[in-house]
């Protein structure tokens, strides 16, 4: 796949060319320095230095509701089973939440297919935008190694001052620019300055928490009974903000949504959370995670030692949401610091 | 946003209608269904089916009758939740919504040509009672049977009629026992693992197979790992909430296990490490 050159004195244009196929949806300032993912109609409504979105791109992909069938009692209790989309261009996603995306690829992707997902996810153009720096000190990219891009776009940005570098990552991706004029094909220059950029980002994205990565999983299952659980369990509160707003938690609860005239309705899924208390909970009462501090060991769990082990990838990306929604100011970086004291993973 | 129609994403349901309904005990109510289109549910002893009804939900109810006997099914249902209440209304004619059968059920190709010790806990003899009807049904494939059944109390036993025959069978093993007699009662009185000791097994070609509540699997594997029976020849099936039953929505996840795919039953050897499992 090949790489093209946008100058930025046509980065209008090329959005007015995006929403002339249909909508475009990017990373948008709310104010107070919170950024949302939300339609944009010309380039300056985007912001192309932000800090993560409050919600990843995750809410496009698997909507907090979704319907996932209809019924209507008069035909028996037969369901239809219906998929909701719509045609998208995701523009400016940072790797972090590429990474995100690809991991839920792979779970709605693994065996039993969730067609709600996939067919869904047909719909959607991806295209990234490179980190030149940190977007804040709550990100563990460095730590997780998702500062780069590693696939998972259509097409791929990297902002180089007088001009975007454009890397075509997907067919999609490849139809979607066939035909814009201002589009030029890059030259050795223009590979040797992205060259140039990575060897600086490999400067400044170094592991946050001096923990070796591959030895991640086994810290955590070493680190199971470690205090860090108790100690971080004691002031969660349970609220579920880090799970919502995770590029990579999928839990979901399924429920009927009755109509108002109680004939018709449809069985949706909604957004759940390994944090809740009843999550884990069973017809008999028993709570299989009924504490905090194990609430919480799970949700770490399944971000840096279960996935790896099923899916041979980590569910973390390092985008640092959790953190930096935290109510009680509980810190992944500082999670893991400790829990790689305890269990002498530190590097010294 | 569009909408489209698909014929399967594997939240569609078959109907299915109750033929026949027995209660069981005050909870407890026996549910026997068979597939409106003639379709046979093709199923395991040991699996599970998501039971819907419009506009109430879904609820996991495991299936409790042998796929030896095939034009229906049955499902034992307690009324705990919204569903199952639901449930608890409906009578014979009456169409439900199923999902599945989902999950492992209980690795027959294993136990087959080997000696059974199969132990119930309280609800536990729901799922387990499809096993053990398969057996009875295939009594020449097994060794020698015990089955054991522990419950609360007399009013809680379910099953009444057929554990009467299962204890006049000469090829079975039958005990039963309740934590708490009451005056009629004429059985053993106490926990299901003070009858463990007394069952006369070889070890080494028995297989234990067991359902039960959590702390039930805690005392009665300890017991088994006394007698001697390893670790590979020890069955259990974990209950958890499946909710989607396609290894997605989380609620049943034990570390990097779905219970519902990967599940419910389980051999003790690889589940015995997971913290938080039993």
């Amino acid at each position: 796949m090949e790489y093209l050159v946008l100058p930025r004195s046509s980065f209008d244009l090329f959005v007015e060319y995006l929403v002339r196929r249909g909508k475009v949806v990017a990373p948008v300032a709310k104010g107070n320095g919170q950024f949302v993912f939300s339609e944009v109609r010309k380039g300056s409504d985007i912001a192309l230095r932000y800090i993560l979105t409050i919600l990843p791109p995750k809410k496009y992909f698997m909507p907090q509701y979704e319907t996932l069938a209809e019924y209507d009692t008069r035909r028996g209790q037969k369901l239809q089973p219906v998929v909701e989309v719509e045609p998208l261009i995701l523009f400016g996603v940072h790797t972090c939440d590429l990474a995100g995306i690809q991991c839920l690829d792979v779970v709605f992707s693994d065996r039993p297919k969730d067609l709600n997902y996939l067919v869904r996810r047909e719909y959607i153009t991806v295209i990234g935008l490179e980190c030149n720096d940190y977007c804040d000190t709550y990100a563990s990219c460095g730590l997780m190694g998702t500062f780069l891009p590693q696939g998972g776009y259509d097409l791929f940005f990297t902002d180089l001052g007088e001009y975007f570098l454009i890397h075509v990552g997907t067919q999609k991706g490849e139809d979607l620019v066939r035909d814009i004029p201002f589009l030029e094909r890059a030259q050795s220059q223009h590979l040797a300055e992205l060259e140039a950029l990575r060897a600086r980002k490999a400067q400044i994205f170094r592991p946050e928490v001096p923990v070796d990565r591959a030895l991640l999983p086994r810290m955590f299952r070493e680190g199971f009974e470690a205090g860090v659980w108790e100690e971080i369990g004691n002031r969660c509160l349970s609220c579920a903000n880090c799970t919502n707003v995770c590029p990579t938690c999928y839990c979901f609860d399924v429920r009927d949504v009755p109509d108002v005239n109680l004939v018709t309705g449809r069985r949706i899924r909604v957004w759940d959370s390994c944090q809740n208390e009843p999550f884990a909970k069973i017809a008999s009462g028993e709570s299989f995670r009924a504490e905090r501090s194990d609430r919480k060991r799970h949700r770490f769990n399944r971000k840096f030692s279960y996935p790896v082990k099923r899916y041979n990838r980590f569910f973390c990306t390092g985008c640092g949401r959790c953190s930096r929604v935290c109510m009680a100011k509980i810190d992944l970086k500082e999670t893991i610091t400790r829990l790689a004291q305890e269990t002498g993973y530190l590097k010294v | 946003m569009e909408k489209l129609l698909l014929s399967h994403t594997g939240y569609e349901v078959k109907e299915a209608r109750i033929l026949r309904t027995s209660r069981l005990t005050e909870k407890d109510k026996l549910f026997e269904l068979s597939l409106v289109d003639g379709e046979i549910l093709d199923f395991e002893p040991g699996q599970f089916v998501e039971v819907s009804l419009l506009g109430v939900g879904e609820a996991p109810i495991s299936i409790s009758s042998s796929p030896t006997k095939r034009q229906s099914f049955e499902l034992c249902v307690r009324a705990v939740g919204r569903l199952t209440t639901a449930l608890h209304r409906l009578e014979a004619g009456d169409v439900v919504g199923i999902r599945g059968p989902f999950g492992v059920g209980f690795p027959i190709t294993r136990l087959i040509g080997h000696d059974l010790l199969l132990i119930a806990g309280g609800i536990g003899i729901a799922p387990l009672r499809s096993l053990i009807n398969y057996v009875m049904d295939n009594r020449r494939d097994f060794g020698r049977v015990h089955v054991l059944f522990g419950c609360k109390d007399p009013q809680n036993l379910l099953f009444r009629d057929e554990i009467e025959l299962w204890q006049r069978r000469m090829d079975v093993g039958f005990q039963c026992t309740v934590d708490r007699a009451d005056p009629d009662w004429k059985g053993n009185v106490g926990m299901v693992t003070a009858l463990i000791p007394g069952v006369d097994i070889n070890p080494e070609e028995t297989f234990a197979v067991m359902v039960g509540p959590p702390v039930m699997y805690r005392f009665v594997i300890a017991e088994l790992l006394k007698k001697g029976i390893p670790e590979g020849q020890i069955v259990l099936s974990l209950e958890r909430h499946m909710k989607c039953g396609l290894g997605k929505c989380g609620h049943c996840q034990i570390h990097d296990i779905y219970c519902c795919q990967d599940g419910p039953v389980f051999f003790y050897e690889k589940i015995k490490d997971l913290k938080g499992a039993i």
